[in-house]
């Protein structure tokens, strides 16, 4: 029996290959093999994976910017090969990248952020509407007049994010968009994205090597060696310690701590998370022992 | 050390002369040039002198900053003028000491065209003092803008100039963080003569070029993907428009030019 779902998806591969051009004399390396995934609307999607595992390919697919060499990427049902809508899936879909400075493309923040919107032809008066609310979005209302190379990083991306918002997109990527930050400009774009998605629905899939980046997404997707090896909510995911393991992923310090407790016999659970539920696991345990 | 260049030298404000649109201030100046070549006497020398002087009090530029404009160009000044004095031919003579002659059209020459000289890049300067580079490239665009219909890429042009603008402070951060990490390495900026001095340089830029390459490859993806496909069909967040001053101020400026360009008339 299909079951009835009330999420529409937003983004979907099928079948979803990709190969990076091969070097005469060596065989093509599939980048992805077989990828499908469903994205719905309105979720939190946190990609996993080390270095290699073809997690920033597969973010470069859902806007168009690689098309598939074989299977499909669906946009809201729109074909990422179809080339006539590839204004559209983009305004849909938009996509930060890993260095801030590569993607500010003005020296003064509100003319940056006008960038996308003006490339779509939108009247001026809506283009500052939409400035203001994409910076009051990103909490840097106050920097609208300001040169971008004057800030800190974390603020840098977070212009860079209102740059993407300005477009009013369905879904925001994020390719490793936190890779380069310090913690503190880490924890700002993070609490931004977190924010956008809980108060605008926005649908958001953040590509990541820092697992605990994952801990408060709905779904965490693990990728390895151009496949999808697991996929489920964190809790489903890092109680694999061993799996994880196995491909080069650490787990997130939390399960770390559980799972020694757990070899050295203190009966707690795995799946605490945060710091405060791994804290009162631990409590509960000494207590009842 | 680097950082400290200061380009498109704009001084911020909130006078008139900011006020106005940059299409408007690049007509000016560009009636400005026109004036100085056509001006022939100390009448419409002094006109023009006199021009520049109100709008150099209106916009509240220092003279100090102004002058300071004049120093990367002070050897072309002091060699056109003493070309000038010492090798116009004329009709009488003022000074023949051995080889040395200057003659009065020489002397007339060189003080008239030390003083355009001046006057041009004063001129040009209090423009770029007034405007902000972007605004520049934005009334360049604008005004340009009829050359679209004889395929001259305009907009492209115009997008590459507030690209480079944007770029530089980005470079030139880059170029000092390559520097220390060469010196760090034992690598030698300061000793030898100019040959060895210019062969220190290669370890600086190639890791310069690379990168500034990858750089532009991101950027034009990042540009993709906030759906940029040209000039066609774009649309701007601050909209070029002229006001009332800008028809005054064009009125004043066509109005010294035409006086110039009488006085001509008359000889003066």
């Amino acid at each position: 029996m299909e079951s009835e779902t009330t999420m529409a998806t937003m983004i979907q591969t099928e079948n979803l290959k990709y190969a990076y051009p091969a070097m005469e004399g060596e065989a093509q390396i599939f980048a992805l093999q077989d990828v499908d995934l469903e994205i719905e609307q309105g979720s939190f999607v946190v990609v996993l994976g080390h270095n290699g595992s073809g997690k920033s390919t597969l973010a470069k697919t859902f806007n168009g910017v690689l098309l598939p060499a074989g299977g499909k990427v669906y946009v809201e049902g729109m074909d990422t090969a179809d080339e006539h809508l590839l204004l559209a899936i983009r305004q849909r879909v938009g996509m930060v990248f890993q260095n801030p400075d590569n993607q500010i493309v003005a020296n003064v923040v509100e003319e940056d952020i006008a960038f996308a919107p003006e490339n779509l032809g939108v009247p001026s008066a809506e283009i500052r509407r939409r400035v203001d609310n994409a910076l009051a979005a990103v909490g840097m209302s106050e920097f609208v007049r300001h040169a971008p190379h004057l800030l800190s990083g974390g603020q840098k991306q977070r212009i860079a994010i209102a740059g993407v918002i300005a477009m009013e997109p369905a879904c925001i990527v994020l390719d490793e968009a936190t890779a380069m930050l310090d913690p503190i400009g880490r924890q700002e774009v993070l609490s931004t994205i977190h924010r956008l998605n809980r108060e605008k629905g926005m649908t958001v899939v953040l590509i990541t090597h820092h697992m605990n980046e994952a801990e408060d997404a709905d779904r965490v997707v693990v990728m390895d060696n151009g496949k999808v090896t697991m996929d489920g909510t964190p809790r489903q995911v890092f109680t694999r310690i061993e799996a994880l393991r196995n491909m080069g992923l650490t787990v997130p310090d939390t399960v770390d701590l559980l799972d020694r407790l757990r070899k050295d016999g203190l009966d707690v659970p795995l799946d605490a998370l945060t710091v405060e539920e791994c804290a009162d696991a631990i409590a509960h345990a000494v207590a009842v022992k | 050390m680097l950082k400290d260049i200061t380009l498109g030298q704009f001084f911020p404000g909130d006078t008139a002369a900011h006020k106005l649109d940059p299409r408007t201030k690049i007509l000016l100046v560009t009636l400005y040039i026109i004036a100085l070549f056509c001006a022939k006497s100390v009448v419409s020398y002094g006109l023009l002198a006199l021009t520049l002087a109100v709008c150099v009090r209106i916009s509240r530029v220092g003279v100090k900053a102004l002058v300071r404009g004049l120093k990367p160009v002070l050897f072309i000044i002091l060699f056109t003028g003493l070309l000038n004095l010492f090798f116009t031919p004329g009709t009488r003579y003022l000074v023949e000491w051995g080889p040395v002659h200057i003659s009065d059209t020489g002397l007339h020459n060189a003080i008239f065209m030390v003083l355009r000289i001046m006057l041009l890049i004063m001129g040009t300067f209090l423009m770029t003092y007034t405007t902000s580079p972007i605004s520049l490239t934005d009334g360049l665009e604008r005004l340009l803008n009829g050359l679209k219909k004889l395929h001259v890429p305009v907009h492209e042009l115009a997008m590459m100039m507030s690209i480079a603008l944007r770029f530089i402070p980005t470079l030139i951060e880059e170029t000092d963080k390559i520097m220390s990490a060469q010196k760090a390495r034992g690598a030698d900026f300061e000793s030898g003569n100019l040959m060895q001095k210019a062969k220190a340089l290669i370890p600086i830029l190639v890791p310069l070029f690379i990168s500034a390459f990858r750089r532009a490859d991101e950027l034009a993806v990042a540009m993709e993907c906030r759906c940029y496909h040209g000039g066609e069909g774009r649309t701007k967040l601050h909209v070029l428009q002229y006001a009332r001053r800008d028809w005054i101020a064009l009125f004043l400026g066509g109005a010294i030019t035409a006086g110039v360009l009488v006085l001509r008339q008359f000889g003066l």
